[in-house]
């Protein structure tokens, strides 16, 4: 009954919706393929990391307030919803499930997504084809990082979005404890020290001895394994656990009854404390946003260094996908065109925002640029190094499901690493919770 | 005089209709907004309906399955019994407290200054919203958080205490929590129980030479009985939900190794995959726990009283 009556209400709701955009279109008709030239563009993102790009970046953008913008007479509407707590999918879901029966100006034109998730929506109709239905050549989008193409190709083997950045990751330390303990502070010594797990694991034991901790966190390194593993997290609907991923619950566990690290949640307050002088963390893992946006700031600008580190891995970025049912594709083709693909914009970028882009030979200039440098790193241009990083990368075992099961792992061998339960008891309850966020999955 | 009779009735019967009409708001939004989720929820429960990513299973018609699957899963019961645990930590406190408070503000004799002041300031905790407060908790009581810093200067602690790591303190400190947040509240309701006790018993129990203990004991405490009982039903029912508190504390996670994992808790977590079913029927049977767990209470203060 209750059914009955809403979708009764919906019905009439959208009926009336329709109509509302008939009218604005002056009665062009309903097409199922969507037409050309509406008149606003609907973006739903996380946060303001793309509108400030677009806003900086993209000729003739105006912004009218924070959720609006015009790109010449089209509006920009701006969806933004935080990513805690799953959120943002939420919003994204409920909104593309409404897609088809929405008005034309309701449509969501463009979404963006994380690798994390990004199969999620990669793998349905939901999103375009960025090169047989957006029109983008395959040309055009020859000097990206394979890495950031090989997250949005669907199980055809489709493209279906496009980052404007690369995210490979390298280890982060602090110039003046690496002075104090190894005697130098050169990104190429230091890297000796690091340069497989079992040194990394020796070189711990050095900076307990000298008083410091190595990571704040066993999480720290967690996506440097997770990043180089051999299998997926689910085979056949079944739930399975790579070898890399063991490694690492291995070197963890014995980092933290060494008391080598902590068991924080990464971006917890305790977590950031060793961003300070104050702290005795030696290093974090990150990649070039993080250096700017999370590690700067502090009072150790400029003491800070980067070097490759035991495995390469990358975290995070954002992928743009053109949403299927846009009235607006030629604006959404021409802005990813313009932000991922504009040798000239993606320099800016680099210069102004210190962004690792996603354009090899932008990049390799910029590399090779001495006038460029980190004032972070303490004057240093990690931006090589970040380079010979990127073309490592290799994902090849993306799942849909990898979110929710790197967040339930780290959770689960928290309990262990800190003794409150077995390894045997934290995979169960791992296992448990991951059957219950996906309830497809066995184990 | 039959007609005199008749007329009587007519109004009466007319009377009644305005009853009708009045309680016309409330039935509307009852069943709007409770009988039929409540039905709904029931009839949900009986599905296989969640959604994988963006594609939608079911809804299927599966009988008992999803009441099955948590029975043979057998967590509803640990998560049953931290709430429980979690609760009677936060209750007992909360309840003498409030006797004790709502026993100072209510003596006539006491003349205590300001009442007016501190009803308004122990009721204060319960305006801050559950999820800022513990998030407020969380920071301060995380590892180098500010009280441990205060612990390990002043040479109490060498290092700090990992009060989120450890199963004890994480309950402790959820139960102290709901205890500030709900006890103001409390002592509101008893204190006005306690005002409503005629006064001439204390004075006449006070020429006889019994002593305030006992005044309160044998006359204050029989006589706020029924207010008694309604305090206690509503905080177990509103035990039973607990969920803002310690879903913010430990991150939804009900760390360490679940032990403060709650009912609700588990309930939201069917919720990332809108699991419907499963969802459904978990409340069902929290629906029927919450029952059976009142009438018990009822029960017991009830026999007391025949006594």
């Amino acid at each position: 009954m209750r059914r009955k009556i809403i979708s009764g209400m919906l019905a009439m709701a959208m009926a009336a919706a329709m109509l509302s955009g008939c009218g604005s279109k002056g009665g062009s008709g309903q097409s199922a393929k969507a037409s050309d030239g509406g008149k606003v563009l609907n973006i739903s993102c996380w946060n303001e990391e793309f509108q400030t790009r677009l806003k900086e970046h993209y000729p003739g953008y105006q912004e009218i307030d924070k959720t609006t913008g015009k790109i010449g007479d089209v509006t920009v509407k701006w969806k933004m919803t935080p990513s805690t707590d799953n959120a943002y999918q939420n919003a994204l879901d409920e909104s593309l499930l409404k897609q088809k029966d929405a008005a034309a100006d309701d449509k969501i034109d463009i979404f963006l997504v994380e690798a994390d998730y990004a199969l999620k929506y990669v793998n349905t109709d939901y999103t375009l084809d960025v090169e047989k239905e957006l029109g983008i050549s395959a040309d055009k989008l020859s000097k990206q990082y394979q890495y950031t193409k090989d997250i949005v190709t669907d199980s055809k083997g489709n493209l279906k979005g496009v980052s404007w950045q690369a995210c490979p990751g390298a280890m982060i330390y602090r110039r003046d404890v690496a002075k104090k303990v190894f005697n130098t502070d050169d990104p190429k010594k230091i890297q000796e020290y690091v340069k497989d797990w079992d040194t990394f694991k020796q070189t711990a034991a050095t900076l307990k001895k000298a008083g410091y901790h190595t990571t704040s966190s066993t999480n720290d390194t967690y996506r440097v394994f997770s990043n180089n593993v051999s299998s997926k997290w689910v085979v056949d609907g079944k739930i399975n656990i790579d070898e890399q991923i063991m490694n690492w619950v291995k070197l963890s566990k014995e980092m933290f009854d060494q008391k080598y690290t902590e068991t924080y949640e990464l971006w917890s307050g305790d977590w950031q404390k060793g961003f300070t002088s104050a702290s005795d963390v030696f290093c974090y893992f990150g990649p070039a946003w993080f250096i700017d946006f999370t590690l700067g700031g502090h009072d150790l600008d400029g003491k800070w260094a980067a070097t490759d580190g035991p495995q390469s891995f990358y975290w995070g970025g954002s992928w743009i996908c053109g949403a299927n049912g846009t009235d607006n594709k030629e604006l959404v083709k021409n802005i990813i065109e313009t932000m991922t693909c504009d040798e000239k914009v993606m320099t800016e970028f680099v210069k102004k925002n210190n962004e690792f882009v996603n354009n090899k030979s932008a990049m390799q200039t910029m590399a090779e640029d001495k006038g460029y440098s980190s004032k972070i790193l303490g004057g240093q241009n990690p931006l090589g190094m970040f380079c010979t990083g990127a073309d490592k990368i290799n994902l090849n075992n993306l799942t849909p499901y990898d979110a929710g099961c790197n967040e339930e792992f780290q959770k689960a061998m928290k309990d262990y690493f800190e003794g409150h339960q077995t390894l045997e008891a934290a995979l169960d309850m791992f296992y448990k919770n991951v059957e219950t966020k996906y309830p497809e999955l066995k184990h | 005089m039959k007609k005199a009779q008749r007329g009587k009735k007519s109004k009466v019967v007319r009377y009644n209709r305005w009853g009708y009409i009045f309680l016309i708001p409330f039935i509307s939004v009852y069943v709007i907004f409770q009988l039929i989720p409540l039905v709904s929820t029931v009839y949900n429960s009986f599905f296989e309906n969640y959604r994988s990513g963006l594609s939608q299973v079911g809804p299927n018609f599966v009988g008992f399955d999803n009441y099955l699957k948590i029975f043979t899963d057998g967590d509803i019961w640990t998560y049953l019994k931290n709430t429980m645990i979690m609760w009677g930590m936060g209750f007992v406190p909360q309840i003498l407290l409030s006797l004790l408070l709502g026993a100072w503000f209510s003596n006539k004799r006491a003349k205590i200054k300001g009442t007016g002041f501190f009803k308004i300031v122990i009721y204060l905790p319960n305006l801050i919203m559950a999820s800022a407060f513990s998030m407020l908790f969380f920071v301060l009581f995380s590892e180098k958080g500010p009280i441990n810093s205060i612990l390990v200067d002043l040479g109490i602690l060498q290092n700090g205490y990992k009060f989120l790591s450890n199963v004890w303190s994480t309950r402790t400190l959820i139960a102290f929590m709901n205890c500030i947040m709900w006890f103001g509240n409390t002592t509101i309701l008893l204190m006005a129980g306690m005002m409503g006790i005629d006064p001439s018993l204390t004075e006449a129990a006070e020429v006889d030479g019994a002593t305030s203990l006992q005044i309160f004991s044998r006359i204050t405490l029989p006589l706020v009985k029924p207010i008694l009982i309604y305090v206690m039903i509503t905080s177990l029912i509103g035990g039973l939900q607990m969920f803002d508190v310690p879903q913010i504390l430990t991150n939804g996670t009900g760390n360490p190794v679940e032990s403060s994992m709650t009912l609700i808790m588990y309930l939201n977590k069917h919720l990332y995959s809108k699991n419907y079913g499963m969802g459904g029927a978990l409340s069902v049977l929290l629906f029927i726990i919450t029952g059976i767990l009142s009438l018990l209470v009822f029960k017991i203060t009830d026999k007391k009283e025949a006594k």
